[in-house]
């Protein structure tokens, strides 16, 4: 979330002081994203520096100053309104991670470690659903960060879903043919003349 | 909160001997008047054999049904369907709404057909389909409605009358995110009118509307939610969100 955007974003719309600001700020990601009013004001003295905003008199101290974008800031926020997100690499997920080794694990029930996740993921989707149930319907804020988090928590589900149908799909370790039993997997994908880079 | 329907070691078995298919393991559930309970699970798991061993629409193989304080297993069949005329209320992903009925008539058709005088059903059927936004529709055929329309058609007709339990299948399968989100609010809102609700889906996002869900595989459940809390763990200082 970039706060210097909608802090900028919100004085579009008129000339404000810093703590109506965040209370704008709150109200209309629904209080999901609470904010703190050094967090505002340090981010309007930097958008001041930079010639994003202005305020009307300098001599008054944070809370009394009143905040005008400037032609420079409207600027910056158009622009930033049309840039895609960063697409860097995707981040190591840390769930994929554990029913990796989960599933080379012999003591461990795989099924059972992503049902787990799967209960704790549906937890959190109550509650935001209810958050959404309960709120007023022109609470269009909140609704669109509630929905926001559901898609991202059912994707998370649907992918419990398609691991759970893959493992129990796969085929059954080879019986071990003595000595000391290691990870099926992992030993016979050393391929030493894959490229670096494409290891992971 | 009341009990309203109970499954105490319910198994259904499809066949026998060696092709006998268990879809339903021995299953206890309980839900209470004013709840909503969502059953997740894959195709195949037995969450809609349990809905419809819940709702009469089939026998169990084992254990005991009791609906409204009545065990199934001690009812004769006549009074089986009574009890599903009056009490239970269904909601099918493929609605069975009756092509040649008006709106209105089709929400007014189960109580007719438990002998409620025609005019005092089509009132009941009017206010059903007034609490879902539907008035001005109430003389449409299906055929004129939009999916949202008849699925919120269909839902009226689940709890005309003195329902005291809905049982829904998939109810937003054909739906976009924005009527199965109405769909949900509407059958939650029954729920918080007294109704115990079950839906059966494999959908997280539709069982989250729901105080309880419980996740069935291979014929058993297997887990459960714990109760909610809430809403402002989502609110914590460090942006949980």
């Amino acid at each position: 979330m970039s706060i210097r955007h909608a802090l900028l974003a919100l004085l579009t719309e008129a000339p404000k002081y810093g703590l109506q600001l965040r209370q704008e700020f709150e109200a209309r990601t629904g209080e999901v994203w609470p904010l703190n009013v050094g967090q505002v004001y340090t981010t309007l003295q930097r958008l001041e520096r930079e010639g994003h905003v202005e305020s009307d008199d300098g001599g008054r101290d944070g809370a009394q100053r009143r905040y005008r974008i400037t032609a420079a800031g409207a600027s910056e926020l158009d622009g930033w309104l049309r840039t895609p997100p960063v697409a860097g690499p995707p981040p190591r997920d840390e769930l994929v991670i554990k029913v990796q080794v989960a599933m080379r694990m012999p003591t461990v029930d795989v099924h059972e470690i992503l049902q787990v996740h799967r209960r704790r993921i549906v937890e959190e989707m109550q509650r935001y659903t209810h958050l959404k149930a309960d709120a007023a319907p022109e609470d269009v804020g909140l609704g669109l960060v509630v929905d926001a988090e559901l898609f991202r928590l059912e994707a998370v589900v649907r992918w419990l879903d398609a691991a759970d149908n893959r493992l129990r799909r796969r085929p059954a370790p080879p019986p071990p043919s003595g000595g000391v039993a290691r990870p099926p997997d992992v030993a016979d994908r050393r391929v030493p003349d894959r490229p670096a880079e494409a290891r992971r | 909160m009341s009990g309203v329907l109970s499954l105490r070691q319910v198994s259904k078995v499809y066949g026998s001997g060696p092709t006998a298919v268990h879809a339903l393991h021995p299953v206890d559930l309980d839900v209470d008047a004013g709840e909503l309970v969502a059953v997740m699970g894959p195709s195949g798991s037995g969450k809609s054999t349990l809905l419809t061993v819940a709702g009469s629409l089939e026998e169990p193989s084992g254990g005991e049904v009791v609906v409204c304080g009545a065990p199934l297993s001690t009812l004769s069949s006549d009074a089986r369907a009574r009890l599903r005329r009056r009490s239970i209320g269904f909601v099918f992903q493929d609605l069975n709404l009756l092509a040649g009925l008006s709106a209105v008539e089709n929400v007014a058709l189960p109580l007719e057909l438990d002998g409620v005088a025609a005019r005092t059903a089509r009132v009941a059927a009017l206010r059903a389909l007034d609490e879902l936004g539907l008035t001005d529709r109430a003389d449409h055929y299906p055929d004129d409605l939009s999916g949202g329309e008849r699925q919120r058609v269909a839902i009226a007709r689940a709890v005309v009358g003195d329902r005291r339990l809905l049982l829904a299948d998939e109810p937003t399968g054909a739906l976009d995110a924005a009527n199965g989100e109405a769909v949900m609010r509407l059958l939650r809102a029954a729920c918080r009118g007294g109704i115990a609700g079950v839906v059966v889906t494999h959908d997280a996002q539709l069982a989250s509307w729901a105080d309880r869900v419980v996740f069935i595989r291979d014929g058993r459940v297997v887990d459960e939610t714990a109760p909610t809390t809430g809403p402002d763990t989502l609110l914590a200082p460090d942006g949980a969100a």
